[in-house]
This record gives C-alpha cells, sequence and structure tokens, in this order.
C-alpha cells in the first residue's frame, strides 16, 4: 500500500510523461495551452438563455455576445452612448398625435400619440450555423419534420450532423417582439412593453386563447405560430426594414432597442425546438441559443463549462477609432480599425469557490476577472483619489487594472410606512438625517470595497444625465463642503438630530425605552456577518441600537411586498444610463406595497410625483435638469433612502489580455479583446513549476519513521518462534 | 433468501411513501409555490400574473395535500403531493422546476461524484485497514500509541480545513495539480488527485481508530491465541485470521455507504468545482427547486434502503452460518 | 437595580444540565458501582488532562450563558434596560469587545493590515499604514519597542502563570496531604513520581502548560489583539471565546434534547417487539435514510419562517439567534438520534430474555416498572458513551453547517460563521490567515479534549462496545 504522498508523486510523475514541459497544474488540456482561448469564469448557473426571458447581468454575460439587438452601446465611450449594431444607422422617434398628423420631434409629451421607430438594418449580416436553418438541396428544411426515431442519440444542438445559415431579415425582429408576448415564456418586460408597445397586450391575450384552444384540443406544449398572429406595433415595411410603434413619447425606448429583448429570432428555431422530443432531450432556445452576433454557444454544460466560438458567419464590424480622454494612453486604442472580433473562442469555467478562482487567476489559468466577484474586491486597493494600487506581488506579474463608473446603485431604504422611521414628520425626518450621517459610508467603501466606490449623495450616479458635480452635488443634510471635498458632518451633528427627533442618547425622550431600530437584509455569504457588525457598529455611535434580521431572499421580498420591514438594503442596476431609470425607483405609483412596484420604501411625494411624470419624457436639457435637481432636492430632505454608494467597476487582467474596459451597460465586451497566447504560455510555464522537495522529504520522513517499526517487527517475529 | 430481499423491497415502499411525506411537508412549509415561482421568474419586474402562469404549468396551483374541492379519491389524487410523488416510484424523475429532465441531469453528474467518492471509498478502505492492521501488529508499542494520537488529532480536526489546506499546499505553493475543476474521460485523472487524496486523508482518524478496536477485540480472542500455538506467524494471523473474522462489523459500517457513493459530497465538490450530485443537490436546495430535491431525497432513500439490504446480504459471503428465512 | 437577568432558552437547557449533572454526580457517589467506572476514568492520566482542559473550556462556556441586560436610565423610578444582551464573559472580557479597530489588523500588530490615505498634521497626504485605535496603542514608537514591549509582557505574563501554577500545585499538595494524613512534601513527590493513585500529576502538567501558556496570552491581549482584529475590527481573540459556547451548546444540548426519545422509543422497541417494534423502526428507518443535510436546511428555513411570522416573540437580537441554535440543536438531535435508538433496541432486545426480567415479569411486576429499575440502569453506559463519543462530531458538524449555509444565526458567533468569513481573507493578498488559524486552534483543543475524554470514558465503562459511526462521520466531514 502505497501512501498517499508516493502516490501524489506516482501520479504526478506520470502525468508529467504524458505532457512534457507544460506545466502540471494546468487545468486544461496542454493541446489548447497556445490557442487562441479566452478562459474566464462563471459562478453560477444561468437560468434563461432565451432572449426575451434572460434579464440577469450572468445570462447577459453570455448571451450578449451571441443576439444581435439593433443598438449597442459604444464599447469605449464615457457617457454611455447608443451606436448602430445591426442598425444601418440610429432611428429616430416620428411623432404623431391623435389623428395620425405628424408632429415635429419638440412637440410636447402630451400631444403626443404614438411615436413610430423605423429601424433598418444591414444587408448581409448571417446567422451562425445551426441545424434550425439547414436545407436540403431542395430548399427543405432537414430537421423540421423530425420523425420520433430521429432524436436518438441526440442530447445537444450540436449532435445534428447539419448546419444552415440564412441572412437576417427585419421580420425576425419583429418575430421577437411577438415572442415577448407569447405566454409559456413569461418575458419580464411583457407588461412594461405592454403599456407602451401598441396591440402587444392585445397579442397576449389572443396568444393566451389560442393556447387555451390548443390545450383543449388536446395539444399541449407544442407549436404556437406567431408568424399566424399580427402584432400593430410591430410591422415589416421591407426585407431591412421594420417599424416598431409604441405609446405616446417614450424616448427611453432606443435603449431597450439595445437589449436582447429586442434581438432578432428566426421563425425557424421556435419552430425547429417545438418538435416533439426536443422539449424531454433538454434542446430549447433557452438552452441553446440561434444568433447572428459574433460569438456562437458550442458548449453548455452549467455544470463545468460554457463555451463561446467564433460565428465563421460574422462580419463587417471593426474596432472603435475612438473613445473617452485616456483611452489612447491606456492603448485602448491601438486595435482601432481591425475587423472584430479578435478571440476564436471563450471558455466560461464553473468556480463556485473563491479561493480556488483566486488563486487559478494568479496561476494565470483565468486571463481576466469574472462579472461580480467579492474575491477580486479583496485583492486590489483604491485609495480615495481614484489611484489604484495592487499588491506588488500582482505588479510584479504583470496583472493590469481597468475602472469605471458603474450604473449601479446601493441604498440603505427607509420603509416610509413604518411608525418610527417612516412618515413625513419633521421627527421622523431627522431621525433618517441622523442615521443617515452616523453611517459613514466612506468607511464602508473603504472597508468593504477597497475604496471601489463613491459615497452617494443621491440617487443619481455619476455618468448619468442629471448628476452634479462638485459643491452644488453635495447633499446639504448629511455633507459640508470642505477644503474642495464634501465632508460627512460630524457625529455630533447626528446626535443633535436625534435629540431634536426625540430620541435624546438614542432613548425615546418619553419613556425613557432605548430606540431599537430593525435592518432587514438577506444574510448570506461569507461577507454577510462582517457587514452586519459595520451597521451594527455604526448605529452604535449615536446610541442606537440595530437590530439585524437576516433571513433569505424569499422572506425578505414577502416583507417588502407586505411593507413589514425598517430598514432594508437593496441595489439597482440600470437597465438604461438614463435618470428616468434611477428616480422611477422612488416614484409613488411604483410603491411596493401598494401596486407591487419597485418602489420598496414606499416613499409618496406629490410634488416629486408630479414632477417625475413631466421630467419622464423630456429630452435632455437644461430644462429636464432643472427638473432632476428640483427632485433631488425633495429626495434629500424626505430621505427615503440612506444614499449609500455608486460601486465602480473594474476589471483586472493579465498581461497578455489587451483591450479591457468595464462597460455595465453593454456585455458584449468580448469581441474587442485580444489575448497574446505565446506571452501566456511563458508566464504560465514561469509561474506554475512545481515544487518536488517537499514530497521527497515527507516522503523520506514516513520511510524513516518506519525504519525503528520494522525494526521491532522483526525482533518480534523471532521472538516469537524462539518462545514456541 | 429470494423470499427475504422481497420482503425487504416491499418493506421499503412504506418508508419511501414516509420519505415523501416528510420532505413534501418540510419543503411545503418553508416554501409556498408563490416563492418558488418568484424564485425562477428572477429578481426584476415579476408580475402575479407571470406568478400565476408559472405555477399553473407546473402543477403547483393545486392544494397540497389534501384537494377539499374534488370529490372521492380524486381529493388525494389531485393534489401536489400525489401528481409529484407517484411518479417517484417508477423512478420517473420528471423536469426540474428550471424546466430541465431530471434523471438526464441524474445520470450525467453521477459519474463525476462516482469518480471522487469510488477512489475515496476504495483508497480509503485499504488505507485505513492497512493502518489499522499495522497499529494492531504493533500493539503496545510506540507505532501503536503515536498511531492512536495521530488519528485523535486527525479527527478533531474540522474537514473544511483538510480541504482548504490541500488546496493551498498542493495546488498553490507546490503547483502540482490544479487547484479546482473538472473534465471528462482520461483527462479527469489530475483533477481527480486533489480531492481523492483529501477525500482519503481527512478519513484516517475516525476510520483507522475504529477498525483499530475492532481488531483488537478479535486479537485477545481464543483462536488467536491458538492459531498463535500453531506457530503461524504473526503477519499471517493478522491478515488471514484476525482480518476475516472482523469481517462482520466492518461490513456493517462499509456496505451501506456503497450506494450511497452516488449521493456525492456536498462540500467536496462546491470547493472543487466537481460537477456531481452533491453539489446539484446544493444547488437546487439554494434556488427552491423542489423537483431536484424531492428527486435527491428519492434516490438517496432508495439507496440507502438498498445499501441494507446489501448489507444483510453480505453478511451470508462472509459468514457461512448466516441464513436469512 | 444595575442589570436585569435575562434568561435564554439555551441558558436555561445548560442550567437544567448542569443541575443534571451535579446530581448524578451526587448520586454516583452514593453508589459503589455507580462510581467503579468513573474512578478509572481518573485514573488515566489522559482522560483526566483532556477533562481538566474541558473543564476549563465549561468554565468559559457557563460564564458565557449568563445573560443580562444593564441598565441604561431611570425615568420616573422605572429603570430602563438596555436591548442589548450582555453576558459575564462579555462583562469580564469587556476591553476585548469594546476595542474594535477600523478594520483588520495581524496578530499583535500596531498598525492596520491596510495602507490607508492619512492626513499629515502639516497639511498633505500620505499613504502609510496608519496606527491601531487600541492595539498596542500604548507604545510611543512603535517600530523600536515592539518586540521588547511584547518580550515583557509575554515573559511577565509567563512568570505569574508559573506562579499561580504553584500556589494552585501546592494548595492541591495540602489538600490531599491533609486527606491522606501524610506531609505535603511526601505527597508532592508521590505525585511526581506518579505514585498517586489519580494521576495528578498529569493534571498538574496540563495545568503548567495551560496557564504559561495562557497568562501571556492574557497579558499581551491587556493591549494588543493576541490574534489580530477581523474585518470590522473586532478581536479575533473575543470571537474565539465567544465561538466556545456555541460549540458546547450544539455539543451539549443536541444529545439532551435527542436523549429521551432515542431512550424511549429504543428501549420500548426492543422490549416491547410486536407492533411497537415495526412501528418505531419504520419510525428511525424513514428518518435515517433522508439525507441529512436536506433533512437540516429544510428545517432550518423553517424555523427561519416561524421567526419571521412572530417577530413579537423576540424582544431582542439575541432572543431570535438563540431560539434559531436551539432549533438547530433540535434538528441535528432529530438527525442523530436513531443511531443511538438502534443500538439500545439492541440492547433491550438482549436484555428482556434475561433471567431475571423474566423472572420480574413472573411475579407481574409492571411494563413501567421492569423499564425503569430494570433495563434502563442496564442501558445506562451505552448512553453515555454515545452521549461523549457524539459531542465532538457535532461540534465538527455545526462548522460545515454553518459554511453551507444552513447553520446558526449569522449574528452568533462560532467557529464554523467564522470559517465562513475566512474563506474570503484566504483569498486575499496579502493573505488574512489569523481568523481561520484562531478558529482550527481553538476548535482543535476543544475537540481534541473532548475526544480524549470520550475515550477514557469508553474504556472505563465499556471496552468491548463500539459506538462510533466512523462513516456517518467521515460523510458528514467531506
Amino acid at each position: 500500500m502505497p501512501s498517499p504522498v508516493l502516490r501524489v508523486v506516482l501520479i504526478a510523475a506520470a502525468l508529467a510523461a504524458g505532457c512534457s514541459g507544460a506545466p502540471w497544474n494546468d487545468p486544461y488540456p496542454h493541446t489548447e495551452a497556445s490557442r487562441n482561448i479566452l478562459y474566464t469564469s462563471f459562478s453560477e448557473r444561468p437560468k434563461h438563455l432565451d432572449p426575451v426571458q434572460s434579464y440577469s447581468e450572468n445570462e447577459y454575460v453570455l448571451i450578449a455576445n451571441i443576439y444581435q439587438p439593433p443598438l449597442q452601446y459604444h464599447y469605449l465611450k464615457r457617457p454611455y452612448a447608443l451606436v448602430p449594431f445591426a442598425a444601418a444607422e440610429m432611428p429616430r422617434a416620428l411623432l404623431y398625435d391623435a389623428k395620425d398628423r405628424r408632429l415635429p420631434d419638440n412637440a410636447d409629451a402630451k400631444e403626443v400619440a404614438y411615436s413610430d421607430y423605423v429601424i433598418r438594418i444591414r444587408p448581409g449580416i448571417l446567422y451562425q450555423p445551426h441545424p434550425a436553418l439547414a436545407q436540403d438541396a431542395r430548399g427543405r428544411y432537414v430537421y423540421h419534420d423530425l420523425k420520433p426515431g430521429d432524436l436518438d442519440g441526440v442530447h445537444a444542438v450540436g449532435d445534428f450532423k447539419q448546419a444552415g445559415t440564412r441572412e437576417l431579415a427585419a421580420a425576425d425582429y419583429v418575430h421577437q417582439i411577438k415572442r415577448l408576448a407569447h405566454p409559456r415564456l413569461h418575458s419580464p418586460v411583457m407588461q412594461l412593453m405592454g403599456e407602451y408597445i401598441v396591440g402587444l397586450k392585445a397579442l397576449a391575450q389572443e396568444l393566451a386563447e389560442a393556447e387555451k384552444a390548443a390545450a383543449r384540443a388536446g395539444r399541449r406544449g407544442g407549436l404556437l405560430d406567431l408568424t399566424r398572429f399580427e402584432l400593430a406595433g410591430a410591422q415589416v415595411v421591407d426585407r431591412y426594414t421594420y417599424r416598431v410603434r409604441v405609446r405616446g413619447k417614450y424616448p427611453q425606448f432606443v435603449y431597450w432597442l439595445a437589449m436582447p429583448f429586442f434581438a432578432p429570432v428566426p421563425p425557424e428555431s421556435d419552430r425547429f425546438y417545438a418538435q416533439p422530443g426536443m422539449e424531454e432531450r433538454n434542446i430549447s432556445l433557452d438552452w441553446f441559443p440561434v444568433g447572428t452576433g459574433p460569438y456562437m454557444l458550442t458548449v453548455n454544460d452549467p455544470n463545468r463549462q460554457m463555451v463561446l466560438e467564433r460565428n465563421p458567419h460574422y462580419k463587417g464590424e471593426v474596432y472603435p477609432a475612438e473613445g473617452e480622454p485616456g483611452d489612447a494612453e491606456a492603448g485602448l486604442l491601438k486595435d482601432a480599425g481591425h475587423p472584430l472580433p479578435f478571440i476564436d473562442k471563450v471558455m466560461f469555467a464553473l468556480e463556485k469557490e473563491q479561493i480556488p478562482y483566486w488563486n487559478k487567476f494568479l496561476q494565470g489559468y483565468y486571463d481576466a476577472s469574472g462579472i461580480a466577484s467579492d474575491t477580486f474586491d479583496q485583492a486590489v486597493q483604491f485609495s480615495g483619489q481614484g489611484d489604484v494600487t495592487l499588491s506588488e506581488d500582482m505588479q510584479a506579474r504583470g496583472i493590469r487594472l481597468q475602472t469605471s463608473v458603474a450604473t449601479t446603485t446601493f441604498y440603505l431604504g427607509f420603509n416610509m410606512l413604518d411608525p418610527v422611521v417612516g412618515g413625513t414628520g419633521e421627527r421622523a425626518r431627522k431621525l433618517r438625517h441622523a442615521i443617515s450621517i452616523a453611517i459613514d459610508q466612506e468607511e464602508m467603501i473603504s472597508i468593504f470595497r477597497n475604496g471601489r466606490g463613491i459615497a452617494a449623495q443621491g440617487p443619481i450616479p455619476p455618468g448619468i444625465f442629471g448628476y452634479r458635480e462638485g459643491k452644488e452635488g453635495i447633499n446639504p443634510y448629511v455633507y459640508d463642503w470642505a477644503d474642495s471635498a464634501p465632508r460627512r458632518k460630524p457625529v455630533e451633528a447626528a446626535k443633535k438630530l436625534l435629540a431634536e427627533a426625540g430620541y435624546p442618547n438614542g432613548r425615546d425622550a418619553k419613556t425613557g425605552e432605548p430606540l431599537l431600530v430593525n435592518l432587514d437584509t438577506t444574510g448570506t455569504g461569507p461577507d454577510a456577518k462582517s457587514r452586519l457588525d459595520w451597521y451594527a457598529k455604526q448605529f452604535e455611535k449615536i446610541g442606537v441600537q440595530l437590530a439585524v434580521r437576516a433571513t433569505d431572499w424569499n422572506r425578505f421580498q414577502d416583507k417588502l411586498r407586505k411593507g413589514n420591514v425598517q430598514l432594508y438594503f437593496l441595489g439597482w442596476n440600470a437597465d438604461y444610463p438614463d435618470p428616468e431609470n434611477f428616480l422611477f425607483l422612488l416614484h409613488g405609483a411604483q410603491s411596493k406595497v401598494r401596486t407591487a412596484g419597485e418602489n420598496a420604501s414606499n416613499y409618496e411625494n406629490p410634488e416629486f410625483d408630479r414632477l417625475f411624470e413631466r421630467m419622464k419624457n423630456m429630452a435632455n436639457g437644461p430644462e429636464r435638469q432643472a427638473l432632476i435637481d428640483r427632485m433631488v432636492e425633495i429626495t434629500r430632505r424626505d430621505a427615503p433612502w440612506v444614499w449609500s454608494l455608486f460601486p465602480m467597476d473594474y476589471t483586472l487582467h493579465h498581461a497578455w489580455v489587451k483591450n479591457r474596459k468595464p462597460n455595465t451597460m453593454a456585455n458584449n465586451g468580448l469581441k474587442y479583446q485580444r489575448i497574446d497566447p505565446a506571452l501566456r504560455t511563458r508566464m504560465r510555464r514561469e509561474w506554475n513549476q512545481p515544487v518536488l522537495w517537499p514530497v521527497a522529504l515527507g516522503g523520506a520522513l514516513i520511510v524513516l519513521s518506519l525504519v525503528p517499526a520494522v525494526v521491532t517487527f522483526r525482533r518480534r517475529e523471532r521472538q516469537t518462534a524462539r518462545v514456541s | 433468501m429470494i423470499a427475504y430481499i422481497i420482503r425487504r423491497l416491499l418493506y421499503a415502499i412504506p418508508i419511501l411513501i414516509g420519505v415523501n411525506v416528510i420532505t413534501f411537508t418540510l419543503f411545503f412549509v418553508v416554501n409556498s409555490p408563490d416563492d418558488m415561482a418568484r424564485v425562477h421568474l428572477g429578481v426584476k419586474r415579476v408580475t402575479p400574473e407571470a406568478i400565476r402562469k408559472w405555477k399553473e404549468e407546473r402543477g403547483y396551483d393545486k392544494a397540497l395535500l389534501y384537494n377539499g374541492a374534488a370529490a372521492g379519491a380524486q381529493a388525494f389524487t389531485d393534489t401536489i403531493f400525489y401528481e409529484k410523488s407517484v411518479k417517484l416510484f417508477a423512478f420517473e424523475f420528471g423536469r426540474s422546476d428550471q424546466g430541465r429532465d431530471i434523471g438526464y441531469d441524474i445520470g450525467n453528474r453521477m459519474w463525476a461524484s462516482l469518480a471522487i467518492a469510488l477512489p475515496v471509498f476504495l483508497l480509503g478502505l485499504a488505507a485505513y485497514l492497512t493502518f489499522a492492521l499495522l497499529m494492531a501488529f504493533f500493539r503496545a508499542t510506540y507505532v501503536d500509541f503515536w498511531g492512536v494520537v495521530a488519528c485523535v488529532m486527525m479527527m478533531s480536526i474540522s474537514g473544511l480545513f483538510y480541504i482548504i489546506g490541500g488546496q493551498y499546499l498542493v495546488g498553490k505553493l507546490l503547483n502540482l495539480v490544479p487547484i479546482s475543476g473538472y473534465d471528462g474521460g482520461a483527462n479527469a485523472l489530475k483533477f481527480l488527485v486533489l480531492p481523492v487524496i483529501i477525500g482519503v486523508v481527512s478519513g484516517i482518524g475516525a476510520s483507522t481508530r475504529w477498525y483499530r478496536t475492532i481488531f483488537l477485540e478479535e486479537i485477545s480472542k481464543d483462536y488467536v491465541r491458538t492459531a498463535r500455538a500453531k506457530g503461524l506467524s504473526e503477519l499471517r494471523v493478522l491478515f488471514r485470521h484476525v482480518l476475516a473474522n472482523a469481517m462482520i462489523p466492518i461490513l456493517t459500517g462499509v456496505v451501506v455507504v456503497i450506494p450511497l457513493l452516488f449521493m456525492g459530497s456536498l462540500v467536496t465538490e462546491a470547493f472543487f468545482g466537481i460537477p456531481g450530485l452533491g453539489s446539484y443537490t446544493i444547488d437546487a436546495i439554494n434556488s427552491q427547486d423542489f423537483a431536484v430535491v424531492r428527486a435527491m431525497v428519492f434516490l438517496g432513500s432508495v439507496l440507502y434502503i438498498v445499501g441494507l439490504i446489501v448489507t444483510d446480504i453480505s453478511y451470508t459471503w462472509v459468514d457461512p452460518r448466516v441464513r436469512f428465512e | 437595580m444595575p442589570f436585569k437577568i435575562v434568561i435564554l432558552w439555551t441558558d436555561a437547557l445548560i442550567y437544567l444540565l448542569v443541575v443534571v449533572v451535579l446530581l448524578l454526580a451526587w448520586h454516583v457517589r452514593r453508589h459503589e458501582h455507580l462510581a467503579a467506572p468513573w474512578r478509572k476514568v481518573a485514573r488515566s492520566p489522559g482522560g483526566l488532562a483532556a477533562a481538566a482542559l474541558l473543564a476549563l473550556f465549561v468554565v468559559i462556556g457557563l460564564a458565557d450563558s449568563v445573560h443580562y441586560r444593564p441598565s441604561v436610565a431611570v425615568k420616573d423610578g422605572k429603570t430602563v434596560y438596555a436591548v442589548e444582551v450582555l453576558s459575564l464573559l462579555d462583562a469580564i472580557a469587556a476591553p476585548l469587545r469594546a476595542r474594535k479597530e477600523k478594520t483588520y489588523s495581524a496578530p499583535l500588530a500596531t498598525r492596520l493590515f491596510a495602507k490607508e490615505t492619512i492626513e499629515l498634521p502639516g497639511g498633505g497626504q500620505a499613504r502609510d499604514y496608519p496606527r491601531l485605535k487600541h492595539g498596542g496603542a500604548h507604545l510611543e514608537q512603535p517600530e523600536e519597542q515592539w518586540a521588547s514591549d511584547i518580550a515583557r509582557r509575554a515573559l511577565w505574563g509567563a512568570a505569574a502563570g508559573v506562579v499561580l501554577w504553584l500556589v494552585l500545585a501546592i494548595l492541591l499538595c495540602a489538600l490531599l496531604a491533609r486527606r491522606a494524613g501524610a506531609d505535603v512534601d511526601e505527597i508532592w513527590r508521590a505525585i511526581w513520581r506518579g505514585e498517586t493513585e489519580v494521576p495528578w500529576r498529569a493534571v498538574l502538567v496540563t495545568l503548567a502548560v495551560v496557564l504559561v501558556a495562557g497568562m501571556p496570552l492574557l497579558a499581551l491581549a491587556a493591549k494588543y489583539h493576541v490574534f489580530g482584529t477581523d474585518k470590522v475590527g473586532q478581536d479575533v481573540f473575543y470571537q474565539s471565546l465567544k465561538s466556545i459556547r456555541t460549540g458546547l451548546v450544539i455539543g451539549t444540548l443536541t444529545t439532551l434534547v435527542m436523549l429521551p426519545f432515542a431512550l424511549l422509543l429504543g428501549v420500548m422497541a426492543g422490549y416491547f417487539k410486536g407492533w411497537v417494534d415495526d412501528a418505531i423502526q419504520y419510525l428511525y428507518t424513514t428518518l435515517s435514510s433522508i439525507p441529512g443535510v436536506l433533512l437540516i436546511a429544510a428545517a432550518v428555513l423553517m424555523m427561519q419562517v416561524y421567526i419571521e411570522t412572530h417577530p413579537e416573540l423576540f424582544d431582542t437580537v439575541t432572543a431570535r439567534a438563540d431560539l434559531r441554535l436551539l432549533f438547530l440543536c433540535v434538528i441535528l438531535g432529530i438527525t442523530s438520534w436513531t443511531g443511538l435508538a438502534r443500538l439500545l433496541r439492541g440492547e433491550a432486545l438482549k436484555l428482556r430474555e434475561m433471567e431475571y426480567i423474566q423472572a420480574a415479569h413472573a411475579f407481574g411486576v409492571s411494563h413501567w416498572r421492569i423499564l425503569t429499575r430494570h433495563i434502563l440502569p442496564n442501558v445506562m453506559h451505552i448512553v453515555l458513551i454515545a452521549v461523549v463519543m457524539d459531542f465532538s462530531g457535532l461540534v465538527l458538524a455545526e462548522a460545515v453547517l454553518s459554511y453551507v449555509g444552513v447553520g446558526v444565526d449569522p449574528s452568533t458567533i462560532s467557529f464554523g460563521t467564522m470559517i465562513n468569513s475566512a474563506r474570503l481573507e484566504m483569498a486575499r493578498d496579502p493573505m488574512v490567515w489569523w481568523s481561520l488559524a484562531a478558529a482550527f486552534c481553538f476548535m482543535l483543543l476543544m475537540v481534541l479534549s473532548a475526544n480524549l475524554f470520550a475515550d477514557a470514558v469508553r474504556d472505563a465503562f465499556d471496552p468491548r462496545i463500539r459506538t462510533a459511526r466512523p462513516f456517518r462521520l467521515a460523510a458528514q466531514k467531506a
């Protein structure tokens, strides 16, 4: 029986013999070492890859590179700007009044009955090779009429022998818009879009009826042929042009056109995937996308890895030639004009645990940090001024860092319906202000995010229209302006406010009972405990007791819905870079308790709501800025949230990865990135030299310690013989 | 013998029903179907309408255990419990709440679990028995004393430390094997080395000590003295006679876990990124996929019962005196 | 009153446990046949040393189980108490609890672990490691004074430990001498030659090690963070001390909770046979065939729902966390009683065929009386062995459960939560290792002494019985 240590040596030796020269700890097949493959990771299996259902960042990381909506965000420019993707040029809204008369672009929102967006796409765009599009010599689809036995041995789309392609048509975009109303797909934006896109609600109704009729006829599941239905709000004009009609004036609609909800889906794929036996084999559009984008999903094994490979038919896009100031210096413009994409294959490996994840990155087996990982937060130090310090070891390895402002906000909300912290009364407001001052966001940012964030002064993050910088941008209820920087008011100010609110020294002036505030949160993850301890520490400063009620996500949601919380912690990732998408979180009509909306604080201020309605559909300009300033001032005064922080995005990558820049709005950045595989191979080899002497030493020690045992054994054997 | 097995199998049915009722009750006390729908539909912009449709599609819109509205036997059959449980007995796991075929997923992931669990089990058993026999052989010498001390030390360390320490030492400092990951086929070897070693090492303490006790007990019996008196060498006595006679207590502890090897191990799989059934179960709990949880509990129970039966049968192999009526 | 005593659920059960143990001890002392095996335990040097160490942990745990709410004000003749629940340990270790830094600092450090921008007194800024607010704050020139200060304090601590140990040792000798009517000097020499019946030498050596190692720790803890600070600047030494109670509660209360079921059902199944046996066997096979983690996860979630829907039952955060801890004990008990019940059933099956039980039957003694007077006393050694053997397994299981996310409340300090947060710390660059190391050391000491003590108990009570179920433990660990 060889000892475990010896086994390592044996197996390691066997491995080494198999792949001489390559590092022993390489988790990838050594044949891939020098190929143009980007290695990255994911931590959670994506729930949906169907573009009408998918609505979370970890899914967008994949499908944003597969699907091609009409528009996209410019990779480098900040603030975020839309540019055409599949579209030939940026669409313009044509405004009409109730009598179908064309209105000028600056028409008042009240007069506009609906707006038309006419979108022209570039001809010559081809789909990725896919069996749903495979045709035989006579132009018939090969796999649209499968017999029961045809699917034997088929478990993935790749198991079909033939694959075909066809040119992208405007009808595919219209088809996808109809899919939003599909009764079985539950698109998360159906309700919202139903309010805007003309006829979408009616279509949903019609489709539900058809579905019920089919069920009555004994046909459950199966194809619901959307091409047989018409949608008034989305019409094909010609092969390359379609028109979307939305109610009223909705300038934010163009942002939606950059999201996968409005990407093209060929009707053939619906027909293909709806065939009997497909769903039983887990073959569906939700699992195997069909897109025209730069990459296609070739391996979908969310238990282990997802692989994106270059779509062989993708062409016609080049690396941008301009960016924001500083991009040229950072070397981000060197590849201008080169055709995209650069990388042949992107491998996403499942990595759930932080320790192995981080170590593999340091060993060079991941090229760049994935999305939202706590681990990488830990490694990077930011000082208050935004300069970055990597540890010396990391600098020596040539690890690089890129930062960018995110379109996300984190906040600690008060439930405005709560009798203690809620309400618009003077006392409650002072209490809220006192708490806002006490919670030292700057310390939060430095401890938990290593300086990677900006303390929030209000609801609108930097980079979004309406954000104000400098002195006029500070929240005067929490900050003072001192030495050309905002400075948090001292704890004494908070204590004073607390006393004015009726709680001197954190105790109710009337009863003497200490004030107890409840914070509801979803306490999971390794960091949760420290975070909760930190919050308790902040409240302690003003003598208020914080009771943390950690619960699971469902229960937390439930409590929010019932208004059964006092304080809660939430964040919001913007759908699109417009102030409306942040301010609506405080809109009275969005109240969580009343309307199950997104306003979890149930904040309602008539003036704010009125201004919101006006601001919502306005084009950016001084007038809108004035409205927003007023709205921000109202919310600061009422303080329904403790404005916490705007996180800063960053990416950490090795020296061999080029053109990487964080972009929270668009997740289709893979096509711009380039790697230098030769450098990678060299560095990996250098960093991963196996260290064998401890193993040898351990083995020797074990052998040595057994020597006396063997001697004893010998002696005893002989002894036994002698005695008997 | 066959009649005995059949009787035991029949006896398993009420147990499995009981298991189903318990899982079902526990799970639905915690999660209403509404909760499940919300988890599956995502975070942003979830409407009551979508929740209703989700439940309807997956059959969660019925009564849980007893349907008061239905007539006769339908009161029990037209319920979530009945609809979701009966098929399990035919090993039809159906579709997960995410819409995936559970049977296919289990079949796929089982091999990864087995690839870790089986070597850990076999190598572990061989190593523990060897160590224990060695210690029994050197009883009352420094090997035995320090062996026991080492065992107690090792069993006092939490399994988490073995994993964290092993990954740090072997994976990071020595650069010998990949820290985590998995691959199919022969490539799997390099990923398995570390978890298998850690699995074996973390079990050394408790198991070796346990086998040592069994062996020592056997050694003190009369037949051992007789064998020695006959002049058999100590090694021969240990490996031929003591080991064989200690089989029954060893089998009692060992055989029952063999079928459960399929279920994988939760923490190891999570740490090493191995796509086995252990991580499948944890994911299902976290994402509240009741269909998967139920299937895994059912599978676990079945395997456990199989293990019990196999244990009984294995007694007849090692001890011809054992008979079943 | 300056404080109000708060009795949490687990406190009450711990007190109950203490009372039961004391009563049993009293009972055992009076019955020679019961006391004999315990004397055997007392004669095993390893067992006694482990018991001494374990006693230290128990004392810390008990000190942490006396809870109170300090008063904050007197209003209209009515005392108002703080919402915060403190324990005796918190009061003793108040400096440790109160001295919070901003964030991580290494063991015995005088500066923070990470560089920060510091405003210089003459204006301007610099990036450096800022001084700690409390750790080594008494040093004026930390770079020069640090090493000598540490050495001085450690030496003083060690010296104090030696003195304390001497005092205790002499006291012990005097006590033994008085009892034996011998000379102190003689006893002293007898102890060191290992000639005393009870191996006092082992106890004294353990005590020496604990004191000489522990006193410097305390001496340093007065001015430094001996085990460093965690992410929000809390002292890791303090957290390790607090974890002890959680571990003890899980290890002891779980068995306390499950014991009545296991005893009653196991013995009944074996004694009555027939349908009672069938029903009980059915129950425990069903329960034990459900994978443990799933059962625990579901039950813990269920508990959370209960807590969420009944907030009025808990006036403090501690009460909430405490109930969750208790519930975790209960559910761990439910998953672990089956093993003991099976053993007891087997034993009862054997016992009921014994002549004296058959005789009792013949005399018409009631079942209840036979069960309590004849069967129960004869299975108690199995119960005792099972209880001490399970203890360490449960402490280890808590760590894994908290790690998986179905363990104690996040606000409860436990070894599991410490290891869990250490996950991220291990991945930091440079690595933060002290939380993990502290959890490792304390847990190892506790579980090791429990294991050694359990061994001694088992050897003394029944050298043949085997209650360890290695594969179950291994499965829980892995």
